[in-house]
């Protein structure tokens, strides 16, 4: 099979790696790179377990052409924290009960993100809205939703 | 938010509770927001290949000719997978616990029986070559009339959908096409009531949809032993499984599971493991088998669909004198755990209520849908439904209050339950007058004065005369061996069908198997 | 044979990549392209890219818009000038599917999806088409007409006139999950007027036939009137004419045609 050379950096380091024609950029991720940190829920963009930021912006890594990222700046769950300190989306969620599997958590996180770092006080319906594409099945959407608004509110108490 | 009410029942117990009541940090949930939970296909293993299945496109239909020459030769192609290649191609689930007949093969091998049916397996580099080479399997299919219904599938003269059981219900201790449940005379119940009711319930099938699929990766392991990791909700289950179906002792295996990605009942059927290690077996390589959405839609099994109808007799004053219970449970094309569904149902009725005549007749019925499987309180839940919906229509019909009425009909300690059982530690009266405070939903001061523990047993205790029915005629075909599906191993095995019915007898386990007795399985509770 | 994808920087030659390979397929923001490949579709075998800016182009300078094939629709929601279409872009999946679909890949996403699509039918947009023979702009209604022939060509952009105000133009979709779903009916209605009557009125609907389509009886019933309660019930009296919905997960075939008429009223009366 023939394979393509690709760089782009995977949460703030460079990475160089060969994939299969055709493999999305989750599969590169879990197989070539080992951050096992985005999800297979379905490869369709059904459920947004695999969702991880390109350039800042929120995509789903399981219809995303690995390829299409060379050059660019890929974000996981795998990078969130700071060191041994977790970030305050990942406190918040603990705190929040906002998991039950954890298997939508990383997607769950990574689209909160998307939000904060856009919107760093967001409103409940700009919350939802942040979510909306991604499923869980376990914890009933109310926990994350206040997580996430937990996470902005302890952001600005900070700031 | 969580209110304890220590208030009720506070004499039953000593009060001090240190755990309930108050917030604790799962132990899992750290591993969670870090990503680092570890699920089956967090697992990266030098040389993994990958794992595809043909599947069926019709209902119902015979397979003529499976013909794999050219899917053999695709490229990346490791090996394919036949029926013939495995084992013990045929296996039902509750087996492990002497529970009914084996009726569902891993691959199919002369019929298939639903849309998703498995009938060859690719074991292949990637995932593309593997559906590469399913793209180059040629299957003869000859379509067969299908049946969907289950009342439908009862009719004489319905298809067969699964030749295990020629009549399309499951047969419980070798003779009964049903489960029973017969106390006092609902005839004479409803002659006596000032009103009947009856109605029809149905039910659709429910998907689980856990967000992550249903699969497994297997690998040699050193000393001839594999290592699986599974999303299983049910690990040594699974295991024992694999090791009956592989015909291998179970200590062949180290199946590694734990963190699952949602279940719900939907991960506890042992779909993906035991190709996925006959892979392994087969090409010495660690081989991976997960399922893409739609196969978990469509083969991964549902909460099964059911069929309820409810007949009631009540007087003016609210009480309930009869409910006569008809239900079929849809099971699809195997059994799966429908049969226990349904022992689990019937243990349900009437429904949390002292009623003095009941009599219920549940079926598990095969049809040419996806098998049905456990569900959070499957047997139970549909049935409750309609058993609730019930209920507000006949205090609708005599002009009671629904809260009223439950807590008029509620069962007290004391009284007789349907299954002849003493009623104990019962709350539901206490349950529907909180639920009716906090509600602000307005019980009469005789009603708010009830009590679970008052009033219970007395007359409310007795067993009315039940009449007779008489037993059904001869006996089912115990075992019998279907003609599409390879036989296992002959020594292992009760003998083939005989043309005379053989007396009822429990099937014959192979040694190493069922050893465990799950004794709510046979409706005979230890207590 | 494995996928093989080949990259062009200018999109004449991912044109020609495209026409003269039958298992060749032009990857968009790959929403659909990937999910077939996910999901083992073989047919397709060359993935087909190009990189051309030409195709993330959006024009807003003068009364006509014309918007590259490549423009995501995050991007839509982020341009001021686009405001008559953000409610279309907005209806469309989860923030990830805005951040990656594109324009052009809506207009061969089949039902239920499709949805900016109905909004260029309504304002009669024009597509431009890249194929063996060169390029050539076509009506909208046209491309969708003859969509399964155009798969080989590569589309450029699409470009409509502005509406003439906020009010000219309207958009609805009906979906079962919010704010993320399947469209069971999506409507869009350009009503241009002129002296209180309305003139060329274009009412577009999705998932109520094989492609987007025109309530033709519906506009025929506005024209020349002014939007009073008489006109928009005779609009919706008509609506289901000539409509061929199909039954899907979201809703059948006898729902849609039921339901057509009731939000096309509240469509043109302009109700929540
Ligand atoms: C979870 C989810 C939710 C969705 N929700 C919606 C929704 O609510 N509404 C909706 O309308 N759609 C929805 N979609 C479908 C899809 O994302 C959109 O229709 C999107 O616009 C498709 O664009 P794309 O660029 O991703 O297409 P691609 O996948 O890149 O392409 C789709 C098809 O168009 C062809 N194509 C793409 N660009 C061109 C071009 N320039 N020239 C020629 N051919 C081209 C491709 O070859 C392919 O056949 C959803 C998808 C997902 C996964
Ligand atoms: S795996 Fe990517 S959206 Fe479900
Ligand atoms: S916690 Fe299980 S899917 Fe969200």
């Amino acid at each position: 099979m023939t394979k393509t050379a690709l760089q782009f950096r995977h949460n703030g380091r460079d990475v160089a790696l060969f994939v299969d024609g055709g493999v999305n950029l989750l599969v590169a991720l879990r197989e070539s790179i080992g951050d096992m940190t985005p999800k297979f829920g379905c490869g369709q963009g059904g459920c947004g377990a695999c969702s991880v930021l390109i350039d800042g912006e929120l995509h789903l890594s399981c219809l995303t052409l690995a390829e299409t990222v060379n050059g660019r700046a890929v974000e996981t769950l795998d990078g969130l924290k700071d060191g041994p300190n977790l970030h305050p989306l990942q406190r918040a969620f603990m705190e929040q009960f906002a998991a039950q599997c954890g298997y939508c958590t990383p997607g769950m996180l990574m689209a909160a993100k998307a939000l904060l770092d856009r919107n760093p006080s967001p409103s409940r319906a700009e919350v939802i809205e942040a979510i909306s594409g991604n499923i869980c099945r376990c914890t009933g959407y109310e926990p994350i939703i206040n997580a996430v608004l937990a996470a902005a509110s302890g952001g600005r108490a900070r700031a | 938010m969580l209110e304890l009410r220590k208030d009720i029942f506070a004499d039953e117990r000593d009060d001090n509770l240190k755990e309930i009541g108050r917030g604790t940090q799962r132990q899992d949930m750290l591993g969670h927001v870090t990503g680092t939970s570890t699920y089956f296909d967090d697992h990266k293993l030098q040389g993994m290949l990958h794992l595809k299945v043909l599947r069926s496109p019709h209902a119902h239909a015979r397979l003529r000719r499976i013909d794999t020459m050219e899917a053999e030769r695709s490229a990346g192609v490791r090996r394919i997978i036949r029926g013939a290649d495995v084992p013990r191609n045929l296996n039902t689930l509750l087996s492990l616990i002497n529970f009914g007949k084996d009726d569902e093969p891993s691959l199919a091998v002369d019929k298939v029986r639903y849309k998703g049916e498995p009938i060859v397996a690719v074991v292949a580099d990637s995932p593309r070559e593997a559906y590469e080479a399913i793209a180059k399997v040629r299957v003869d299919y000859e379509p067969l009339p299908a049946v969907f219904d289950v009342e439908g599938a009862l009719k004489p003269g319905a298809p067969v959908v699964n030749e295990t059981y020629p009549k399309n219900t499951f047969v419980y201790h070798d003779v009964y096409d049903h489960q029973k449940l017969r106390f006092g005379d609902v005839e004479r119940g409803f002659a006596e009531a000032d009103h009947v009711l009856e109605q029809h319930y149905q039910m659709s099938p429910i998907e689980h949809a856990p967000t992550e699929t249903n699969g497994s990766i297997a690998a040699p392991d050193t000393n001839g032993r594999y290592v699986v990791y599974t999303s299983t909700q049910a690990l040594f289950f699974s295991l024992d499984t694999c090791a009956k179906i592989l015909d291998v002792p179970s200590n062949t295996f180290h199946f590694i599971g734990g963190t699952v990605g949602g279940g719900f009942g939907g991960k506890v059927d042992t779909l993906t493991e035991p190709l996925a290690i006959l892979g392994a077996m087969l090409t010495g390589r660690p081989v991976r088998y997960q399922l893409g959405r739609e196969e978990e839609m469509q083969f991964g099994s549902p909460r099964g669909a059911e069929r309820i109808y409810i007949k009631d007799g009540v007087m003016r004053d609210g009480r309930i004198v009869a409910r006569k219970i008809r239900a079929y449970f849809d099971s699809g094309a195997y059994t799966r755990l429908s049969s226990y569904a349904v022992v689990k149902c019937v243990a349900h009725l009437p429904g949390p209520y002292t009623i003095p005549n009941v009599h219920g007749d549940v079926y598990c019925v095969f049809t040419n849908r996806t098998p049905a499987t456990a569900m959070r309180g499957f047997g139970v839940t549909a049935m409750d439904f309609a058993l609730e919906c019930q209920m507000d229509k006949l205090a609708h019909l005599v002009g009671i209050d629904p809260m009223e009425f439950r807590i008029l009909n509620a069962y007290r300690d004391g009284d007789m339950k349907a299954h002849r059982r003493e009623a104990k530690n019962t709350a539901l009266i206490e349950c529907v007058q909180v639920a009716a405070e906090k509600a602000k939903w307005p019980l009469r001061e005789e009603m708010r004065r009830m009590s679970s523990r008052k009033d219970g047993g007395g007359s409310r205790a007795a067993v009315s005369p039940t009449p007779l029915e008489p037993a059904p005629q001869g006996a089912a075909v115990s075992q019998q061996r279907t003609t599409y599906d390879r036989a296992p191993p002959a020594t292992i095995q009760p003998p083939p069908p005989t043309p005379t019915p053989s007396p009822p007898r429990p099937p014959a386990p192979s040694p190493s198997h069922g050893a465990t007795r799950f004794s709510s399985v046979f409706g005979t509770r230890r207590r | 044979m494995p996928v093989t994808v080949k990259t062009f920087a200018n999109f004449g030659e991912a044109a020609s990549a495209l026409s003269s390979d039958r298992s060749a397929r032009y990857l968009g923001g790959g929403t659909l392209v990937m999910r077939a490949l996910n999901e083992g579709d073989v047919s397709i075998s060359t993935v087909v890219r190009a990189t051309d800016r030409a195709l993330t182009r959006i024009d807003v300078a003068s009364s006509r818009v014309t918007i590259g094939a490549g423009v995501t629709f995050a991007r839509i929601l982020a341009e001021r000038e686009l405001a008559f279409l953000h409610a279309p872009a907005r209806s469309i999946g989860g923030p990830a599917v805005r951040n990656m679909g594109t324009v052009g890949g809506n207009l061969f996403a089949p039902s239920p999806y499709g949805d900016f699509t109905v909004a260029l039918l309504a304002l009669d947009a024009t597509v431009s088409v890249q194929g063996g023979l060169g390029a050539r702009d076509m009506p909208i209604e046209e491309f969708l007409q003859s969509r399964e022939r155009q798969s080989g060509a590569l589309v450029l952009a699409i470009a409509c006139q502005r509406p003439a105000s906020a009010d000219a133009f309207r958009y609805r979709k009906i979906a079962r999950i919010k704010p993320k779903g399947g469209s069971v009916i999506t409507l869009a209605a350009h009503l241009p007027s002129s002296g209180g009557r309305i003139s060329g009125a274009r009412i577009a609907l999705g998932s109520m036939a094989a492609t987007q389509i025109r309530a033709r009886a519906a506009e025929r019933a506005l024209e020349g009137r002014s939007l009073d309660d008489a006109a928009i019930n005779a609009a919706a009296a008509v609506a289901a004419e000539g409509v061929s919905p199909t039954d899907n997960a979201l809703g059948s075939a006898w729902y849609r045609r039921e339901i057509v008429g009731v939000h096309l009223r509240r469509l043109l009366s302009g109700l929540e």
